[in-house]
């Protein structure tokens, strides 16, 4: 089965050629306009790590070395497309138009950290494992029968192939010939689980097979690779040629969540030694060294820029005042029924509010 | 005469991993199984240690599938192992709510006692940890109302080993809640060997003449807080740790309430459908001609448990209990 299914690469770890057919496209504007979202992500996710450690926000999920896969995929979205994210799925929403400001308050605790900006097809982040994959199939069969060409992505981990709802939205994106994109990111483990334990099957792509969908399984580390073999999926979701499994093959250097500790289960020198070859920021910077698109200035500027960026984010995200507890009460149902609204009254006068 | 035990002073998970631990040195056929329960000993470590005391083939690392550890340890319950699945926490259990439902709680029944499925479910419960979304969902009465589960909630170190070991000895599925605030707060002498606290027992933490106030889990620190400054205010509670939620402790219920006629319920979950509606209708059913106050109830709201940014207005405080406390014995 791996060999049915081969990793697709565009650019290798040094940064060199290894498939030529999107040269062309392979502008210095887009190639710094990845780079520039990957490396955003990336000190924001440092930032977010941070912020935990000083207790600024809750328990964060970092995704570090993912951000090829995310950010090659959400670029690959169009204007008026869904997005099903999972927690650890920043990158691609910030790509995807959401604001660092309200990333960073969904993990202060915050309800407002899963509304999405005006007119953006965002769902909030998916806990429990899985279940979006039915929510994307679903989005993507509505716009499939109101007869527009939009589609779905849903991000998971290669722990959800696992559950029940992950086979249960292949299935019925498969009879109904949704347009969705569900979107691997095999990062080798679910929390402590390594993929050896987690199934038996060597790649996540061929799962496709069974549900008579194309099957892709790509270099989730080069952002070409997913950015391309992404659009060539949305393209057929748009002809009406239906879903598409893209695998995308990533390693995260940290823990699974701030909570957690790595070092129980994996060896995190090899987590840190395996950077020169997975790191799809340093792949990037290679390949521009190789192109002569690489400019000192121009990256120490970027860096400068995009960590005042984040700065701003984090300020504004700490001014935000403090929710009214009201909140807990009145997003329940659109109306409050007669329960709701007397353990309201009730919480408000045991507070001497009135 | 005194009967000198050996203890420990043990936090509530590592008497939870202890009492795994006594049973599984007991019984070859108990066996642990739930994601990374493993090599990394559980996300909250409950599992610590045991893949390497008592190896792979007993504490077991399942694909990421609750309907499918529960499914399984079904079918391993009805042929000879005693499983002890572990959710990871109490919100992530949905998916094997089928499976619960259909089958674990009514196999006896379905097959007049030809099958059974002698198993322990473990899972972690309760907000006040500032945990992410659905981490911290109190839905144990989905499972007091599920015919044929029995469900029980600790509250202490003492008392979540001497019940996990009894319900592992129990013929029947238990759901056993561990209240993730009580984890790690306090520590408390724990006997080494194998002890049995029953379960369908509550147990009286304080004696008092003037109210009853009944709650469980992490709402019994809150209670005691409240009963607290009501003694400093002159009104004695009768505090009872519920502990089994199915079957309910009638007879100390209703002893209770028929000594101080009032009766105060505390719990985190929501209102509705809640247990205190239950126990409510046990007062009448067992007290109503003893009661000088109507009952009062302190629960969570009908609401989803909120991110944490405003979880302490959806957590029933001791400010709330003491105005309860008081209403009641001012009625
Ligand atoms: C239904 C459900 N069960 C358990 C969990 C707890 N949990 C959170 S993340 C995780 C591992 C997920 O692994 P994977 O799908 O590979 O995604 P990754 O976190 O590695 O991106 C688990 C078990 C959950 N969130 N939801």
């Amino acid at each position: 089965m791996e060999k049915l299914f081969p990793k697709l690469q565009i650019i290798n770890e040094n940064g060199e050629w290894n498939d030529e057919t999107y040269r062309g496209e392979i502008t210095e504007e887009l190639t710094k306009e990845l780079y520039t979202k990957m490396l955003r992500s990336r000190l924001f996710d440092r930032k977010g790590v941070n912020l935990q450690r000083q207790g600024r926000i809750g328990t964060y999920v970092p995704f570090e070395g993912q951000e090829a896969s995310q950010i090659g995929s959400a670029m690959a979205m169009g204007e008026g497309d869904w997005m099903f994210p999972t927690y650890r799925d920043h990158a691609a929403t910030m790509t995807f138009g959401h604001s660092l400001k309200t990333l960073f308050l969904y993990w202060k605790g915050r309800q407002e950290g899963c509304i999405p900006p005006e007119g953006k097809n965002i769902f909030p982040p998916a806990v429990p494992i899985a279940s979006q994959l039915l929510h994307a199939t679903g989005a993507a069969w509505a716009e499939k029968l109101k007869g527009t060409d939009r589609a779905s992505i849903v991000y998971f981990g290669d722990g959800a192939t696992s559950e029940g709802d992950f086979h249960e939205g292949l299935n019925f994106a498969s009879v109904f010939n949704a347009p969705v994109i569900f979107f691997n990111q095999n990062n080798g483990f679910a929390i402590s689980v390594p993929i050896e334990k987690q199934m038996k099957s060597k790649t996540i792509a061929q799962k496709a097979v069974a549900y008579e969908m194309e099957g892709v399984r790509l270099d989730g580390n080069d952002v070409f690779a997913v950015y391309f073999h992404t659009r060539t999926a949305v393209e057929r979701a748009r002809k009406g040629e239906g879903p598409t499994l893209i695998e995308a093959v990533t390693w995260r250097y940290g823990a699974h969540t701030t909570a957690d500790d790595p070092s129980k289960y994996r060896n995190q020198d090899e987590s840190t030694s395996r950077r020169e070859m997975t790191d799809p920021i340093l792949r990037l910077e290679r390949f521009m060294k190789n192109e002569n698109m690489w400019d000192e200035k121009w990256a120490a500027d970027l860096q400068e820029s995009l960590t005042a960026e984040i700065e701003a984010a984090v300020k504004e995200m700490e001014e935000t005042p403090a929710p009214h507890y009201n909140d807990v009460f009145d997003h329940v149902f659109a109306e409050n029924p007669w329960p709701i609204e007397s353990q309201k009254k009730a919480y408000a006068h045991s507070r001497g509010d009135r | 005469m005194t009967t000198a035990v050996d203890t420990k002073k043990l936090t509530m998970v590592q008497a939870v991993t202890d009492g795994m631990r006594v049973m599984m040195k007991e019984q070859e056929n108990v066996i642990v199984l739930g994601e990374d329960v493993g090599q990394n000993g559980g996300v909250f470590r409950a599992t610590d240690g045991l893949v390497a005391e008592f190896g792979e083939k007993r504490v077991i690392d399942t694909p990421l599938a609750e309907s499918g550890i529960i499914g399984t340890s079904i079918g391993l319950a009805m042929n000879g192992f005693k499983p002890i699945a572990e959710m990871q926490f109490l919100g992530f259990i949905y998916p094997a709510f089928n499976q619960i439902m259909t089958h674990a709680s009514r196999i006896r029944a379905r097959t007049l006692g030809a099958f059974t499925v002698p198993m322990v479910i473990r899972a972690p419960f309760g907000a006040g940890v500032r945990a992410p979304e659905i981490h911290s969902d109190s839905v144990e009465a989905l499972f007091t109302g599920m015919p044929g589960m029995k469900v029980v909630v600790p509250s202490n170190p003492y008392d979540a080993k001497g019940m996990l070991i009894s319900a592992i000895e129990d013929p029947d599925p238990v759901l056993f809640l561990e209240p993730m605030r009580c984890y790690r707060s306090t520590k408390m002498d724990v006997p080494d060997g194998k002890y049995n606290v029953p379960l369908g027992k509550a147990a009286r933490l304080q004696e008092g003449d003037d109210v009853t106030v009944f709650a469980y889990g992490a709402m019994i620190d809150v209670v005691m807080k409240a009963a607290k400054t009501a003694e400093e205010k002159g009104i004695n509670c009768d505090v009872i740790d519920l502990r089994s939620l199915y079957p309910l402790d009638k007879e100390m219920i209703a002893e209770s309430v028929q000594k101080t006629g009032r009766a105060v319920i505390v719990h985190e979950a929501p209102g509705t459908g809640g247990l205190g509606e239950t126990i409510m209708s046990l007062i009448n059913d067992t007290s109503f001609l003893y009661m000088k106050a109507p009952i009062e109830r302190v629960t969570g709201f009908d609401t989803p448990v909120p991110m944490f940014a405003l979880e302490d207005h959806y957590l029933p405080s001791a400010e709330r209990v003491v105005q309860a406390i008081e209403k009641v014995t001012q009625f």
